[in-house]
């Protein structure tokens, strides 16, 4: 009998052990990669590099891609009106008509944003490594993958060798135990993770997300949590898998299929980090002390409580970031000590990567239910994450409960989180968001994001300034 | 890819925190199928005072002249000092594009966001960590002497001042390895082939369903 036994291991662990190809001498791991997203914006210049030196994609068949950043989100059928961005995505047409790689176009229901689509479609499983050239490919993690996204370099990469040269990350368990109170979402637990560790807390970190709180999220709530990870600096984020994973899985067009889903299903059981495995980091919150969450400056570790003010720069804790607040706040034209449920909108903004499933729509459609978008509100949209989650929610008639109350219903793509396709913020504009990034100009240049709950974003739309959703 | 081995430059010092990479290259410059070009548009939305877009030309473009990369004195400029978390924010490989389009090609900040500190590398860039005091003090030195410029030694893995003051960096052995020498990281992998091969006839094994591929 061993007199000792080794501690247990992480789900980062058993993750990265399933998929090593070559350790070299200073623990360098070639890391073999299951699942490659691409999209139009950062693969041009991968798919350039590919023909200029000779070489074709090892593995087509583990790519999947899709045009989202760049694609208008009103009436399609004209095609995109900007020259610059149509070359894009006729440039991801053409890459992946030539090697062969399956791509859900502009003009099938199955196309989105890339993050949507993936889970969408169980292309992303739980035990894959998935990577794509997209920081949010954190997302996947949800599934009790290892996912994170990669530069075009990167991309190129792993077209070509289906690998990535990689070093193992530190491993910190963000456990959140308790109930949720009513109104308050796993967006309100990302922003709270991020202001309870700061947007480089994570840096070098894999986060695993657990605790009761975790566990008692749906699917497409652990998705905004994971998809929030690199907000927090950590390149991965991760939930183990439970049967709430298996059985959003099961019966997607791209998930296995009889005896090789009993096999799968066998192997994912296995995909939770063990009882007595240790972590570098542990950070612990309590579920029942978050509160909608606002963010008023210009990072997303700049949050508050909706009950909360903007806050003092003489506060801050040190120098470095007292300037960093006078400066956000200048930047958002926000005074010190203004309460954060008398800060009015112009826009708001629900959508993203981060909160365009359908159940985010859901929870926003509760609360535009019979009432109006407040006249000081210039433009209220919804963007829905892919072409079926569009489909779905009008089957469900929340298409019907926007459009009543004065919110524009628009075809999926990025959009306004980051303005690259026609919908973005002018000049001074102040934006309720659900996206997930608040840097200065992200929704157009001189643009004022407040990153907010789907719930929160449709409340502040109908009331015309932020107000606190468990009131509403 | 360029080699890196001894950088005697200019710095230039750029005092805030979490730059992200939409400010490093605004997001209208990704649409681009081409890698090179984007140095024109580094900081686009801090160096110029009107809105930047891609095919328009930048020459008589009105420049803010508080911006510290406009000012005279750090024209030239190509080691960039700065804050905490340096390149936080969206994958784009752009941003390191754009700073070596521009000239740039070490960074030196107390902490550089993960995926970032990785492109860096593959783009000829050297991203040097230093403790946050140093960085503290040499945005003081950096300031209060004009013409300041430290020489970067990526071998002996040092950093030194004017006055002849060498400070020690760390950087991962691999990536100095492949800097040093311009090695294109594909090739480098290639040579793993048989163990690539081996491992997917192994994982067919255990799990052929990741094996039966995007295209039904
Ligand atoms: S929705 Fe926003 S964050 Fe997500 S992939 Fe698109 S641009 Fe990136």
């Amino acid at each position: 009998m061993a007199l000792f036994r080794m501690p247990g291991e992480t789900l980062f662990k058993k993750l990265w052990d399933a998929h090593v190809v070559h350790v070299e001498p200073d623990g360098t791991t070639l890391l073999y990669i299951d699942r490659h997203l691409v999209h139009e914006v950062t693969s041009p210049q991968a798919f350039e590099g590919l023909k200029l030196a000779h070489r074709t994609p090892r593995r087509a068949d583990a790519a999947i891609a899709v045009p989202d950043h760049n694609v208008p989100t009103t009436d399609r059928s004209q095609g995109i009106a900007d020259p610059v961005s149509r070359l894009q995505v006729e440039t991801l047409d053409a890459n992946c008509a030539e090697f062969g790689i399956t791509e859900f176009k502009m003009d099938d229901i199955r196309q989105g944003i890339v993050h949507v689509i993936g889970p969408e479609e169980g292309l992303t499983l739980p035990g894959m490594t998935v990577v794509c050239g997209d920081s949010h490919t954190s997302t996947h993690g949800a599934f009790g993958a290892l996912a994170f996204g990669i530069g075009t370099s990167e991309v190129e990469h792993v077209l070509a060798t289906q690998c990535l040269w990689q070093k193992p990350s530190k491993t910190m368990l963000v456990k959140v135990e308790g109930q949720l109170g009513h109104g308050v979402t796993a967006k309100d637990i990302a922003l709270a993770v991020i202001g309870e560790i700061g947007t480089a807390g994570g840096t070098g970190y894999a986060l695993e997300f657990g605790g009761s709180a975790i566990r008692a999220l749906t699917m497409e709530g652990r998705m905004t949590l994971c998809n929030m990870a690199i907000e927090a600096g950590a390149r991965a984020g991760m939930v183990a898998v439970d049967q709430a994973t298996i059985d959003y899985v099961e019966g997607r067009p791209y998930a296995p299929k009889g005896d090789a889903w009993d096999q799968a299903v066998a192997w994912w059981n296995t995909l939770h980090s063990d009882a007595d495995a240790e972590f570098d980091r542990v950070v612990e919150l309590d579920a029942a002390k978050i509160e909608p969450q606002v963010t008023w400056g210009t990072s997303p570790e700049m949050v508050a409580t909706i009950g909360g003010c903007v806050p003092n720069p003489a506060d801050a804790s040190s120098e470095v970031k007292r300037h960093d607040w006078t400066r956000a706040l200048e930047y958002m034209g926000l005074q010190a000590g203004t309460p954060i449920a008398e800060i009015p909108v112009d826009k708001v903004f629900i959508g993203s990567c981060t909160n365009s499933r359908i159940e985010d729509l859901r929870e926003a459609a509760s609360v535009a239910k019979g009432r109006k978008v407040a006249p000081n509100v210039k433009l209220a949209m919804v963007v829905p994450g892919s072409g079926l989650v569009k489909q779905q929610a009008e089957a469900e008639g929340l298409d019907r409960i926007f459009i009543e109350a004065g919110f524009e219903w628009r075809e999926p793509g990025c959009s306004m989180c980051l303005a690259m396709n026609a919908d973005r913020l002018e000049p001074g504009e102040r934006c309720a968001s659900t996206s997930n990034r608040n840097f200065e100009g992200r929704q157009g240049q001189g643009g004022r994001t407040h990153l907010v709950s789907p719930a929160m974003a449709a409340a502040a739309a109908c009331a015309g300034h932020f107000v606190d959703v468990r009131k509403e | 890819m360029r080699k890196f081995s001894v950088l005697d430059g200019l710095v230039v010092p750029l005092d805030r925190a979490n730059v992200d990479t939409d400010a490093i290259i605004p997001k209208q410059f990704l649409k681009s199928i081409k890698r090179a070009g984007f140095g024109p548009n580094l900081f686009d939305e801090w160096r110029y005072l009107d809105h930047g877009e891609p095919g328009k030309s930048n020459h008589d473009r009105p420049l803010n002249p508080d911006f510290v990369l406009n000012q005279p004195r750090y024209q030239g400029a190509s080691v960039l000092l700065t804050r905490d978390n340096f390149g936080c924010g969206s994958s784009r490989e752009h941003a390191p594009w754009a700073l070596e389009d521009y000239g740039v090609l070490a960074i030196i900040a107390p902490s550089f966001a993960d995926i970032f500190y990785n492109n860096c590398f593959k783009n000829g860039i050297l991203p040097i960590v230093l403790d946050a005091a140093v960085v503290d003090r040499l945005f003081r030195e950096c300031e209060a002497n004009e013409g300041y410029a430290l020489t970067v030694d990526l071998d002996k893995q040092t950093v030194t001042t004017p006055t002849g003051e060498s400070i020690r960096f760390d950087v991962d052995a691999g990536r100095k390895h492949r800097l040093l020498n311009g090695l294109d990281d594909i090739g480098l992998t290639l040579l793993q082939a048989d163990k690539i091969k081996a491992y997917e006839e192994r994982r067919k094994q255990e799990a052929p369903w990741l094996f039966s591929g995007s295209q039904q």
